[in-house]
């Protein structure tokens, strides 16, 4: 179990008290069941596929209090219905956690999953990537209608060949914007792989009968700062977006295709451009903060892929910036992951504070880039304190590891509004 | 930056497979004796070698790291056609540092879960046996040599070491090479094999200061003293320093 927001213990007296209770009320949804699940935002995309759905009239009902497994999807549930087991929605989209997602689907099938990706993520919890992507496979098989998938990432698109009934939908990327999303397998400097039939676990060996890759639902064509033109029944439409990041905004594209998917031609082309504009960053995931008249971004730094997409996404020119890792067991215990991300793209800027439990593993790691450090302060609102006294007239941007992102929200909580997260 | 050297001496560093086994940070030893020998004032030759590459002519040290069992079969044929040639660069003294997955491959065999066996090249004396756990946590191994070797350990091989072989560290807090005894890593020649990362030299220079003495010593060298360390590298040291108290306190 995880700890964190210790919202699962009513799903837990539920599970005990009536164990198909999860089930009996998920089966009422007349737009069923939709799993979202890979390492890499998750979050994000979860909010874009309600507020879209939301934005076509649909009523939504998802597990927002970040407890992304069973039990949490439980707990939240049991706020949803009434005394008799009613619910007023009309479909559910669940983010889940690949290791979770796999006990979740044995239990309710979903009509329509998402899969985003498979990267080194916290591998001290699941072993390795193809685990991970084993247990993604699980979630597509038991999906009774389509699987969304992205069609850049090799092993996500290969669990097309283990579809049976369920129809596969691409979500993809224009050619000219694969090199800004390496993957696992092209880390170091090679350009990324386009997914070939047959191919093994590792990237790299195409064989020469490379096929074709196939047509993409929504194709992301191209981005401009925080715009960008999406590609879909064969229309190009640009729109200006609240996310930043081009990592937020290729999972525009998945949000997009699953919408879609789930809609059919039921859904309003304009006015899902028109919700799509108006999502706002999940916490932490970007979210803006303002302290002392100068905007605050708090960047959740996860895994390898994720903190080198957050460094590509946001340029450090202008801006302060501090990086709080914690390594407690919902950050992961492992810090090799950082010596998979490079950090020259700080070196002009350097770092002004390096903080959180492992804060000179980072100050190491950072030295080794040679990467200038301000200061060392392990302590989490100890630093904080110190960098925004030291740059008063920067913007400024955090890095942070799960648990060290809790606890600047809380910190930061005493001195400006920060949404609450149940 | 100031070198004792009229021209810097070139120290030619070849990284094995990093393509197909690069899975934890295992660049970060590359990039640990790649910055070394600058602090040091000389000058690192970087290579990769991945399979179907040519094997560079000049190699001082060799770096490889972990992959997953995929990466493993990948570049099985491929060892095997260079191990004569990596038995030689042993048997002469050059030292190499493999973790992980390659420590496996450099032993005889790794006989896998499901019964299959991948031969190894035989540079270090040691036999693995998959197992149905991981072996996953914070580790700190001893070595009278080396001191405290602090890590991070994530493997489901059981490695067991014959009488050719001797161990890097013993385990304080962890597991190690197995459930069994209380070994960690291997050692023959200046071949070192070891489960962890870390990545394993950044935070333990004393092992990365041994794979660079004993290829200046290969070189006709004297090693370099610490006092001649640059600023930067000083820096790294006392941050170093820190990062390995910290880490000896964590929990597994």
């Amino acid at each position: 179990m995880r700890g964190g927001s210790g919202s699962a213990l009513p799903g837990l007296l539920v599970e005990k008290i009536d164990p198909h209770f999860m089930r009996r009320t998920l089966d009422q949804l007349p737009f069923g069941v939709v799993v979202i699940s890979g390492t890499n935002g998750k979050t994000t995309t979860t909010k874009m596929v309600v507020e879209l759905l939301e934005g076509q009239g649909l009523t939504v009902f998802t597990n927002k209090t970040g407890s992304n497994f069973t039990r949490g999807v439980a707990s939240a549930l049991l706020g949803e219905v009434s005394l008799t087991g009613k619910t007023t929605a009309d479909i559910a989209i669940l983010e889940l956690d690949e290791a979770h997602a796999v006990h979740f689907v044995r239990a309710v099938a979903p009509k329509y999953s998402l899969l985003l990706n498979v990267m080194r993520d916290q591998l001290d919890r699941f072993g390795e990537i193809d685990t991970t992507a084993n247990l993604l496979r699980e979630i597509a098989i038991h999906t009774t209608d389509a699987v969304v998938l992205n069609r850049e990432d090799p092993r996500v698109f290969r669990l097309r060949d283990s579809l049976t009934s369920q129809r596969p939908v691409f979500f993809g990327l224009d050619e000219s914007l694969l090199s800004l999303f390496p993957n696992d397998d092209s880390l170091r400097g090679s350009a990324p792989q386009p997914p070939v039939e047959g191919g093994t676990a590792a990237a790299g060996d195409a064989p020469a009968t490379a096929l074709a890759r196939p047509e993409a639902d929504v194709t992301l064509l191209s981005i401009d700062g925080d715009s960008a033109v999406f590609e879909f029944d064969g229309k190009r439409v640009g729109t200006s977006l609240q996310l930043e990041g081009v990592y937020n905004i290729y999972n525009a594209a998945a949000a997009l295709a699953l919408t879609r998917t789930i809609l059919g031609d039921k859904a309003q082309r304009d006015q899902l451009i028109t919700s799509l504009a108006k999502v706002a960053p999940a916490f932490g995931r970007g979210e803006k903060l303002s302290v002392n008249g100068q905007p605050l971004e708090l960047v959740l730094v996860k895994n390898p892929s994720g903190f080198r997409l957050g460094l590509h996404s946001f340029s450090p020119e202008g801006y302060a910036t501090m990086i709080a890792i914690n390594d407690n067991y919902a950050d992961g215990r492992d810090m090799s992951w950082l010596w998979d991300v490079e950090f020259d793209s700080l070196r002009p800027a350097g770092v002004a504070t390096v903080t959180g439990i492992r804060a000179y593993d980072m100050a190491l790691r950072l030295q080794y880039d040679e990467v200038a450090v301000g200061s060392v302060v392990p302590d989490l609102s100890e630093a904080l304190a110190e960098f925004i006294a030291k740059a008063p007239n920067q913007p400024k941007r955090i890095f942070c590891t799960y648990t060290a992102m809790l606890a600047l929200r809380r910190e930061l909580g005493k001195i400006t509004t920060v949404e609450a997260i149940d | 930056m100031a070198t004792q050297h009229d021209s810097p001496t070139q120290i030619h560093v070849v990284q094995l497979y990093p393509r197909d086994m690069n899975i934890y940070g295992d660049f970060g030893n590359a990039l640990s004796v790649q910055r070394q020998l600058e602090w040091q004032g000389y000058e690192p030759v970087m290579h990769t070698y991945d399979p179907g590459d040519t094997f560079p002519k000049t190699v001082d040290i060799i770096v490889g790291g972990g992959g997953q069992d995929s990466g493993q079969g990948i570049v099985q044929d491929d060892l095997l056609g260079i191990a004569p040639r990596l038995h030689d660069l042993a048997d002469a003294g050059v030292p190499m540092l493999m973790i992980c997955g390659l420590y496996q491959m450099f032993g005889k065999f790794f006989r896998t879960i499901d019964g299959t066996t991948i031969t190894g090249i035989g540079v270090l004396d040691v036999e693995t046996i998959g197992k149905p756990e991981r072996l996953i946590g914070n580790i700190v191994t001893h070595s009278d040599e080396f001191g405290d070797i602090i890590g991070y350990e994530n493997h489901s091989g059981q490695t067991f070491l014959g009488t050719d072989a001797v161990p890097l560290g013993t385990v304080m807090q962890g597991e190690g090479n197995n459930t069994t005894d209380t070994t960690e890593g291997a050692r023959s020649r200046n071949v070192i094999g070891s489960y962890l990362h870390g990545s394993l030299l950044p935070k333990n220079p004393a092992l990365t200061t041994f794979l660079i003495n004993a290829a200046l010593h290969n070189r006709g060298l004297d090693p370099v003293g610490a006092g001649a360390l640059s600023a930067a590298g000083q820096a790294a040291a006392a941050f170093a320093r820190n990062a390995r108290e910290v880490a000896k306190k964590r929990p597994r």
